[in-house]
């Protein structure tokens, strides 16, 4: 038995927000990943996220593909159309379902072996394409499914739990990101809800593909010493860059910062991300810098974290693809059917 | 007397031999629009390298008076404008034909052959004498050529003329070129020799119920007005073409003239995974969404189409076939792909699949395919081939009924959902194995994990035997029900059709039982584009009073007409164009009919089929008045 419903357990004095649900109406099923798996506390920052929003669950559809991190969508959002789809393959349905209905909220959930070895082509090309999505790559460096494989995020030097050391060079999701013009690109990690609530508000919000790539420890087989995705390792090496803080529109501003360190983002629904720079010299704005200074922290063998990069999203599949502003599937037939008329003429020019 | 068929006035074939990348398409497109404008039935096919430039190239052109269109292999002139190629064109022309070349340069020696005429022109010299740069004269060429053909058959120069100008009607100083280039080539034949040849041509008035036009143009048009508005794609040959088609045809007829906005968003995928992918999730959302592609592909979309197959995702699949395995011979046609879309993607598949003959069904195969996908739930292939969807076939003009709209199948609506006191999106509610669904954003209530992981009836995870069996039957339900969905199978029994001269029919489709008795003892079973040659060969024998009776296999999975035709019969033909014989297979595989009563003749190297091949493997199983063979090809 792998399905558990959970049973919506409602407290007196829950907090409700703006369409008058708590929390509680966000989760999903039970999850049936190991107790302590990263990916829960990413779950509950993904649910913490949308209930601050205050966005309409079934407008959302969350995808994903295989592998643990794609078991997540089941975890949130019930009443939400759920895609669990091909491994590696999560994008091309994205795209495929963007491209029908733009009006709904997409959510991909992936792992470090769907986006960065079977699935690292759809993954570069959701970039270029653009599709406008929250992109949530749950990484913890193994494969957890088929028992403890190196992924393709594995570190080299990492030791895997059976003491096999990696030698091959990992692939870093947020350098791909960036080198492929993605506008929206950070880095979090699942231990540190503070900072990761606000990026996948931002992220949501984003007019445009939002990748955040999560450290998002696997406690059975990359828990170790020697592991450099555990949640000991990332804690003493994260390096926090940027903190981020997203305000809705309408909301007060929560944290005041000394003048000249702020950055303050307009996102297109009103909103803002205020990003405040922790290292002077890094400007999350700037392409080029971003992608040297991320660089020489990772050399320094520190995890860069933060909402690292944010641009205009530019144009997005339905606008260089000038589709028509509602939703493709609420075109009624007589819009698209161009009628009898219309094939005589066209068998005109057929000699 | 010739040895293959008679010839004559508006009854021949001609090849014309060119180099690729020389602008020589356009002129025999020229040629072959041109005889279609006379009124006679005309058929081209282009035989083509996969290269851009200097690899040779051959389009070849049949008239035949009683408008069969099956390729002829009996070329009785051949225009060789290749001397790379000249060796096999030449060999290639009947006994008694003639050969129009270039003799600026003399044939080198051992090419001629005593029993044809060779007819030479200095084209290239003639052209080098009238126009300027070299570019202009290498194109002019073509268009001497044309203007040779004029004398020579008989052309209607003023439909040639009428159709440059329309060409180049904002071009006057090409037109002028291209006038002069006819002039010359006509003239310069008139004067060499005996003008028209035997084989030449009258206006008729055989075509103007008729359009030109290739399978994969007319599926586009069928996508157009089936609705669809996502189609996704990776570029191969042969069905490119379609999305180009699909792409034009959109871009006339789907943009908002307000707002300059398109009303269908075409994504040019980076592999075929991704297109099968973004198919699905177009369809998952309630789109009608389409991908065309050909073999290669689909083996790549295969574990898609596993997904679609399973999660119930409608989907619609366009494999224009080509010759296979592995990369094959791109640019040749063949029926390889049969087993493939029957039963694509690992584990316990099967597909609906609808099998075109010209491009009159492509149009109306594409339309029903979005009908099928939505209405079953299910993948749904079109499967044609290169022949037909890359080639120009004369069809009856295609018409449109005004009052059809799209079979949604049973999608919920929101009202729908806010009232249903329970919705389970695998459930079989109304006990025909056809669940109802629901599109995402519409319905809180409509909600559900759509996955291809093991699911039970209520959409839940399942790793439990019960409940994983229950589904999986109730699909394979589902599909094998389509059987008396897809078009009806055409048969012709009898000597039905086939007194006077012509194609005794051409099948609409019907969802009517077919007949349940035969008289004749040898049934033919064919599908696909085989079927002009099979018709034009079972036409033969009949008119020689050999009935055999015809079934053409139109959709998959079969229906009860099939299993009667097998049964009905004492031996059946399956006439295919694969090595492996795969319609034979799959007939054997899904009816009761024993293997051994059906005989397979297969033509599989890469050329649409013609009806020699049909007659010659018969031959070998059952007596065929030796007047029908060629020369040496009695059993």
């Amino acid at each position: 038995m792998s399905y558990i419903t959970k049973p919506v357990a409602r407290h007196k004095g829950d907090r409700t927000n703006g369409l008058g649900l708590t929390t509680r109406d966000y989760e999903g099923s039970m999850s049936t990943l190991c107790a302590g798996c990263g990916h829960d506390s990413v779950t509950a920052a993904l649910i913490q996220a949308f209930w601050e929003l205050d966005v309409e669950p079934h407008r959302v559809a969350k995808l994903s593909g295989i592998g643990c991190s794609s078991k997540t969508p089941t975890y949130f959002i019930k009443e939400a159309h759920g895609f669990n789809s091909v491994h590696g393959r999560m994008p091309s349905i994205a795209a495929g379902a963007n491209a029908a209905n733009r009006d709904l909220l997409y959510v991909g959930i992936s792992g470090d072996g769907d986006s960065l070895s079977i699935g690292l082509g759809q993954f570069c090309h959701a970039i270029r394409r653009n599709v406008n999505m929250l992109y949530v790559l749950e990484n913890n460096g193994v494969y957890g499914l088929t028992k403890g494989q190196f992924s393709a995020s594995a570190d080299i030097g990492s030791k895997s739990k059976k003491g096999e050391v990696n030698r091959q060079g990992p692939i870093d999701p947020v350098s791909v990101a960036l080198t492929l013009g993605a506008t929206f690109v950070a880095r979090s990690f699942s231990g540190d809800k503070q900072q990761l609530v606000p990026i996948l508000e931002a992220g949501l919000e984003h007019d445009g593909f939002a990748f955040v790539d999560v450290i998002s420890p696997c406690v059975t087989f990359n828990d170790h010493v020697g592991s450099t995705k555990s949640y000991a390792y990332t804690r003493t090496h994260m390096h926090e860059v940027v903190q981020t803080d997203f305000v809705p529109i309408r909301s007060e501003i929560r944290t005041e910062y000394a003048e000249g360190t702020v950055r303050e983002v307009k996102m297109h629904d009103g909103s803002s991300v205020r990003l405040r720079k922790v290292d002077d010299d890094y400007d999350p704005t700037d392409r080029h810098a971003a992608i040297e200074y991320l660089g020489s922290v990772a050399d320094q063998g520190e995890i860069a974290t933060g909402l690292l990069y944010l641009a205009e999203a530019g144009e997005d599949l339905h606008r260089f693809s000038a589709t028509v502003d509602q939703p493709l599937v609420s075109l009624g037939y007589e819009e698209l059917c161009p009628g009898s008329e219309v094939l005589r003429e066209v068998q005109k020019e057929w000699w | 007397m010739v040895t293959s068929g008679d010839f004559g006035v508006n009854d021949f074939a001609f090849k014309v031999a060119t180099v690729n990348g020389t602008g020589s398409a356009s002129a025999n497109g020229l040629l072959l629009q041109a005889l279609f404008r006379m009124g006679i039935p005309v058929s081209g096919k282009n035989v083509f390298p996969s290269n851009i430039q200097g690899l040779p190239t051959w389009y070849e052109i049949r008239v035949n008076k009683d408008s069969y269109t099956a390729r002829s292999p009996d070329f009785h002139l051949v225009v060789a404008m290749n001397p790379q190629s000249y060796g096999r064109d030449i060999e290639e022309v009947v006994s008694g034909g003639w050969i129009l070349y270039d003799d600026t340069k003399p044939l080198e020696e051992e090419l001629v052959r005593d029993d044809v005429t060779f007819l030479g022109l200095p084209l290239a010299e003639m052209c080098v004498r009238e126009f300027e740069g070299s570019r202009t004269r290498i194109l002019m060429k073509n268009i001497t050529y044309v203007g040779a053909l004029v004398a020579l058959l008989d052309i209607d120069v003023e439909v040639v003329k009428g159709m440059l100008q329309e060409k180049f009607s904002h071009k006057q100083h090409l037109m002028e070129a291209n006038f002069r280039a006819i002039e010359m080539g006509a003239s310069a034949a008139r004067e060499r020799f005996d003008c028209p040849l035997p084989i030449r041509l009258e206006r008729m008035d055989a075509t103007s119920d008729c359009v030109m036009v290739t399978g994969n143009a007319a599926a586009a048009l069928g996508c157009v007005y089936a609705g669809a508005t996502v189609g996704a794609w990776y570029p191969i040959t042969p069905s490119t073409s379609l999305m180009d088609g699909f792409t034009e045809y959109c871009e006339r007829f789907r943009v908002d003239p307000e707002t300059g906005k398109k009303k269908f968003c075409i994504i040019q995928a980076e592999d075929e995974l991704a297109a099968a992918g973004m198919v699905i999730g177009a369809g998952w959302m309630g789109a009608r969404a389409f991908t065309p592609t050909s073999g290669p592909g689909i083996s790549l979309m295969s574990e898609f189409i596993g997904l679609a197959y399973y999660a119930e995702i409608p989907s619609v699949f366009f494999d224009v076939q080509r010759t296979g395995p592995s990369t094959g011979m791109p640019t040749r046609t063949q029926q390889g792909d049969l087993m493939l879309t029957a039963y694509a993607s690992h584990g316990d598949t099967k597909h609906i699949v609808l099998f075109p003959a010209d491009p009159k069904e492509c149009f109306e195969f594409a339309v029903a395919a979005f009908d099928l996908a939505e209405r079953f739930q299910t993948p749904t292939f079109v499967v044609s081939d290169l022949d037909i969807g890359m080639n120009d076939w004369m069809i009856p003009r295609l018409e449109w009924d005004d009052e059809y709209r799209p079979d949604r199948g049973k999608v919920l609506s929101a009202a729908e959902l806010e009232e249903a006191e329970s919705f389970y999106r695998y459930l079989d509610v109304d006990g025909d194995h056809v669940p109802y669904r629901s599109l995402p954003g519409v319905h809180p209530k409509g909600a559900y994990f759509t996955r291809g992981s093991g699911h039970d009836k209520y959409g839940r995870y399942t790793e439990g035997s019960d409940e994983y069996i229950e589904v999986v039957d109730r699909i394979l339900k589902k599909v094998e029900s389509a059987a008396d969905s897809v078009p009806e199978p055409e048969v012709l029994a009898g000597s039905h059709g086939s007194n006077g001269a012509g194609p005794s029919s051409r099948g609409e489709l019907s969802n009517g039982a077919g007949p349940t008795s035969y008289d004749a003892r040898y049934g033919l079973v064919s599908i696909g584009g085989c079927h002009w040659a099979v018709l034009e060969a079972r036409d033969e024998l009949t008119r020689r009073g050999l009935d055999v009776d015809y079934l053409r296999v139109r959709g998959f999975p079969f229906n009860q007409t099939v299993e009667d035709f097998l049964v009905g019969h004492e031996r059946i033909f399956v006439i295919e164009q694969n090595r492996d014989e795969q319609l034979r297979k799959l007939l054997t595989i899904e009816t009761g009919c024993p293997k051994e009563k059906l005989t397979s003749i297969t033509y599989y190297g890469g050329q649409p089929l013609s009806k020699g091949h049909v007659l010659e493997g018969l031959a070998q199983h059952i007596d065929v008045p030796p007047e029908l063979l060629p020369a040496g090809a009695a059993p």
